[in-house]
């Protein structure tokens, strides 16, 4: 596992080996990790890996069995929601139905006891922010889906948090909307400079948006890292198969130094590939992303051959599925121009990929 | 195929509904039609005239059991509301609760016994306690069997309301009462006001208890009138039974537009 650390010289969160059940149900298993101030942190796994709960948690809606959270250096476990300077927008949005978006966004303001001035000049400037003004007299019954997330971000952000917490906010969006709200959030964050924890399942949000991801899985932290770390440096079977698509070869590993390992792949040749996981000799897992693999006259490091057993064609890119010599291997390439996709199905074709771009995991 | 069948199409819809509501309404329509009937025989319509109103109103006897009646019921109905308003929350919201099934069983309880039986109860329990003053009684008594009927409505309407506003407010730095009073209490409401108007027409409507608890000066007026009804009929209950309906008429009117008013609020998914 790499060692939590933030890129911000201050921690805005420290949550301390925080440990959760429900009945006989262990949520969360001696959780730690610190976010830095200014992050965008993602907290990604899929459902049931602890990753609401923690959100949950660091809003006050919950408390731990055991372990601390700090905010801004101060414990807030035993803080109620509504005296942490934390604000959530929830997957559900939970606009109030009987204030109009103007009362939405003013609500917080007003139980932090603003002037009146104060509140409508924020309320305004924030409704402008996320495009809403014109509709300031609206209910939330009368929004598209689009809308309602804005003005529940506008109505989380009015009261100048310290963090910003994010439930599973574009999972209710449909596709186009949500990679325009993707940009936007970015955006948001940037500008404001207000931490924002980012809960989600889907690994292309977290790969979009993120400074650092944690993916959760099963209770605990697998891996801490940017995006690029999470992709390309997987630590485990977990994080490479969670996060984005990948071959798993069963190999056997002959030896280990210096963080690499010589290994024998199952159609029979030996190569030196990064590793983090196995340091002995042994079985283990060699992962290598489709679009790592090259074929035809593209192809190139450690090279074999294959025959192509099925295709898609995506468009943008093809999938091929191949046969070496009796083990299955997924490969994905684009097609930069319209004669991309000319391998034909049942071709015997050059296989390869570069060693640096696979890696060696535990098995 | 849609599962939902038309209607309309069904053989003999028409001739059956017509026959289902005059089943229904055909002898509260009597009453109302011989209320402005002239002559003191029931049966035999001699002419308009609006002088049994008239001397029901000016009847001191039936006048007070209406006051009576009218007081009971709202002292009963701000109480049991109060009551199930509480229980609605304890049980609903509550955290490690324990015993909520049981809880919420006892709170409806008095809908599952013969209300007979709680009105013996209750006369002896007063006996006991030497409790002489018939208007407390009947408050007491009232305010006790109409919680349930208050409790329902309010319960559902909170179990409809989903848990992320309230905390939401939390998160909104609302302290619990500010919550309650700016988001909870305004989103139930519409379940709060069906109660209050069940207890209202409940404790109105109530016969058995008030008859065997009432004394001398807390006649309830479903009492009186059956005191009326034991003297032969007069055409002066007609009339106060055209202005019962027509109360009625206006309640349940404005119970359909608040509850429709909390169903707009809720077309947000």
């Amino acid at each position: 596992m790499t060692q939590p650390h933030s890129t911000g010289a201050q921690k805005a969160i420290e949550v301390k080996s925080v440990s959760k059940s429900f009945g006989a149900y262990q949520a969360l298993k001696s959780v730690s990790f610190d976010i830095g101030s200014n992050e965008f942190f993602t907290m990604l796994g899929p459902s049931g890996c602890g990753k609401t709960t923690l959100l949950r948690m660091l809003a006050g809606f919950e408390s731990p069995d055991s372990g601390s959270i700090l905010l801004n250096g101060k414990e807030v476990v035993a803080i109620p929601p509504h005296r942490r300077r934390v604000n959530t927008v929830f997957q559900s949005y939970a606009l109030f139905p009987h204030m109009t978006l103007e009362q939405n966004v003013a609500y917080g303001l007003e139980n932090l006891g603003w002037e009146q001035a104060r509140i409508k000049n924020r309320v305004g400037e924030m409704l402008e922010r996320v495009h809403m003004g014109p509709m300031a007299r609206r209910r939330p019954a009368q929004l598209s889906g689009g809308q309602r997330q804005r003005i529940a971000l506008a109505r989380a952000l009015a009261p100048e948090p310290e963090v910003l917490l994010l439930d599973e906010p574009l999972s209710a969006l449909d596709l186009k909307l949500r990679q325009a709200m993707r940009d936007e959030l970015r955006t948001l964050q940037r500008d404001t400079g207000i931490t924002f924890v980012f809960v989600t399942h889907d690994q292309e949000e977290a790969l979009d948006m993120s400074d650092r991801i944690a993916v959760l899985g099963g209770g605990e932290v697998q891996q801490i890292g940017t995006p690029t770390e999470i992709y390309e440096e997987p630590v485990n079977r977990f994080v490479a198969d969670f996060v984005g698509e990948t071959n798993f070869l069963e190999v056997e590993v002959l030896e280990t130094a210096g963080g690499e390992a010589t290994i024998r792949t199952p159609f029979g040749l030996s190569i030196t590939v990064p590793a983090t996981g196995p340091t002995a000799r042994g079985r283990a897992t060699l992962s290598v992303r489709p679009e790592k693999i090259n074929l035809g006259n593209q192809a190139q490091g450690l090279i074999f051959e294959g025959r192509i057993v099925n295709k898609n064609y995506m468009g943008g890119y093809t999938h091929y599925t191949l046969d070496v010599s009796g083990t299955e291997l997924r490969a994905s390439r684009r097609n930069a121009s319209r004669e991309g996709d000319t391998i034909p199905l049942g071709a015997t074709v050059p296989v390869g990929f570069v060693a640096g771009s696979a890696r060696v995991l535990a098995a | 195929m849609s599962i939902s069948h038309d209607v309309k199409r069904y053989p003999g819809l028409r001739p059956l509904t017509a026959v289902f509501f005059l089943y229904l309404y055909a002898p509260l329509a009597v009453i109302v039609v011989y209320s402005f009937n002239a002559n003191r025989v029931a049966g035999v319509w001699t002419g308009f005239s609006l002088k049994w109103y008239g001397s029901a109103l000016d009847n001191a006897a039936l006048v007070n059991a209406l006051k009576t009646s009218l007081t009971v019921a709202a002292i009963a109905t701000a109480v049991s509301t109060l009551i199930a308003l509480s229980a609605a929350l304890a049980i609903i919201r509550g955290k490690n609760l324990r015993f909520r099934k049981l809880s919420e069983t006892i709170v409806n309880l008095p809908l599952l016994l013969p209300e007979i039986v709680l009105a013996v109860a209750t006369l002896i329990l007063f006996s006991l306690l030497d409790i002489q003053n018939g208007m407390l009684r009947l408050v007491v008594a009232h305010a006790a069997f109409c919680t349930p009927f208050a409790f329902l409505p309010i319960r559902a309407r909170l179990q409809g309301m989903s848990l992320d506003l309230e905390e939401a407010s939390a998160d909104l730095y609302a302290d619990r009462w500010t919550t309650f009073r700016r988001v909870t209490l305004p989103l139930i409401f519409p379940g709060v006001f069906s109660g209050a108007m069940l207890a209202f027409l409940i404790s109105m409507d109530d016969f058995i208890t008030s008859n065997l608890l009432a004394t001398g000066g807390s006649t309830t007026l479903p009492v009186y009138i059956f005191s009326l009804i034991r003297a032969g009929t007069s055409p002066e209950l007609n009339a106060i039974a055209t202005l019962l309906i027509l109360a009625s008429l206006v309640l349940a009117t404005v119970a359909l537009l608040v509850a429709a008013r909390g169903a707009r609020e809720d077309a947000e998914p």
